[in-house]
């Protein structure tokens, strides 16, 4: 066993795993545990959605109209259309296609790019009319006690959403250049499926706060 | 067992799969935001998040291979989403039974919020904000 450690021992192998397989399998479960912690941390804001929009009904319905349902599903379109390429990516890394791996992986960014000027735009027509968490809060056009709570609400849930794209944006560029590089081959792509798996659950979160922020019956 | 993962581990899903499955994610956007459009009462939220959950679970079996993988994974994965249930399920059952044991209304919380000082239109809008919370009181 240990000599079949030393005689081929691929560069990316650690020394503590006794193989590639065991090494990738470790890292993912490390991955999914990290994913975990990600779902509980934005668990305590779907909480708080879920008590405060029981608590205001008609308020939470109310207020939602403000959001454009356009803007909204076009960033679901484009998030979903990022998943799509960069799951692609990695399955040219495993054909050891790397030119297509990595123009895939420019189109994630682009998309990524595209998602964040969407909600540039969204956020900057909200804090030209005052729609904004707590104190904040001058807009006077939406019915209901306490309207502001609904921004403070949407807010915190899109902005953490977002900055969990823009720390996307940042691993896949990371991923990019190792690829370039050519440090990562259908032997070795470990950092590729895990920074996919990353930009998955960005992605089903969205899919979670689209539907409860900008489509409440 | 050894085999099995391995054999996982190399598995190399087929590029109609990807792209089915994002036609099945487009498809469900669409469908969602028409729902959406009708009235449905309580079953909006209902239809919703059931679609959501539906699309997610795509994402996760397919795109996040955990139909493939070892089962760990998924196990972690539900593990998330079991102690997220217990979560939502246990602080339910504080914050909606609140109004069981005390009185409870709803009051706008002024407490340095602009916009209830702000001096175009304090009237109406305390009008408003009366009057809800006068008819949560009755709901009570």
């Amino acid at each position: 066993m240990s000599d079949n450690h030393s005689i081929d021992h691929p560069k990316h192998l650690a020394h503590h795993f006794h193989d590639s397989e065991q090494q990738s399998e470790s890292a993912k479960m490390g991955m999914w545990i990290f994913l975990l912690t990600e779902i509980l941390l934005f668990g305590g804001l779907f909480v708080a959605y879920t008590i405060y929009r029981v608590w205001n009904p008609d308020m939470f319905i109310n207020a939602h109209k403000q959001l454009d349902v356009f803007m909204g599903s076009l960033n679901t379109i484009v998030l979903i259309t990022s998943s799509i390429t960069i799951a692609l990516a990695i399955r040219s890394i495993q054909l050891e296609n790397r030119k297509n791996s990595i123009r895939l992986l420019i189109a994630t960014l682009l998309l990524a790019g595209v998602f964040l000027v969407v909600k540039y735009f969204e956020y900057s027509h909200k804090f030209h009319l005052g729609q904004l968490p707590g104190e904040y809060y001058t807009f006077t056009g939406i019915e209901g006690t306490n309207p502001h709570i609904f921004f403070s609400v949407y807010f915190l849930m899109t902005g953490l959403h977002g900055i969990h794209v823009i720390a996307g944006i940042g691993v896949i560029s990371w991923v990019l250049r190792k690829t370039i590089k050519g440090q990562l081959s259908s032997s070795y792509y470990t950092p590729m499926e895990l920074s996919g798996l990353y930009w998955h659950l960005v992605d089903i979160i969205w899919i979670f706060l689209f539907p409860l922020l900008y489509l409440i019956g | 067992m050894e085999n099995k993962n391995h054999a996982a581990e190399h598995h190399i899903i087929p590029l109609k799969t990807y792209l089915s499955v994002g036609a099945i994610l487009f498809f469900l956007t669409a469908v969602t935001v028409w729902v959406a459009q009708i009235n449905l009462g309580g079953w909006n939220a209902v239809v919703a998040v059931s679609i959501a959950v539906v699309k997610a679970s795509f994402v996760a079996l397919i795109y996040m291979h955990l139909k493939y993988d070892n089962k760990i994974y998924s196990v972690i994965f539900l593990t998330a989403l079991v102690f997220l249930a217990i979560f939502i399920a246990l602080t339910m059952f504080d914050t909606v039974n609140r109004g069981h044991i005390y009185e409870t209304t709803n009051k706008p919380i002024n407490k340095n919020a602009r916009i209830y000082d702000n001096p175009v239109i304090p009237d109406s809008l305390a009008v408003k904000a009366d009057s809800l919370s006068e008819n949560n009181r009755e709901d009570n």
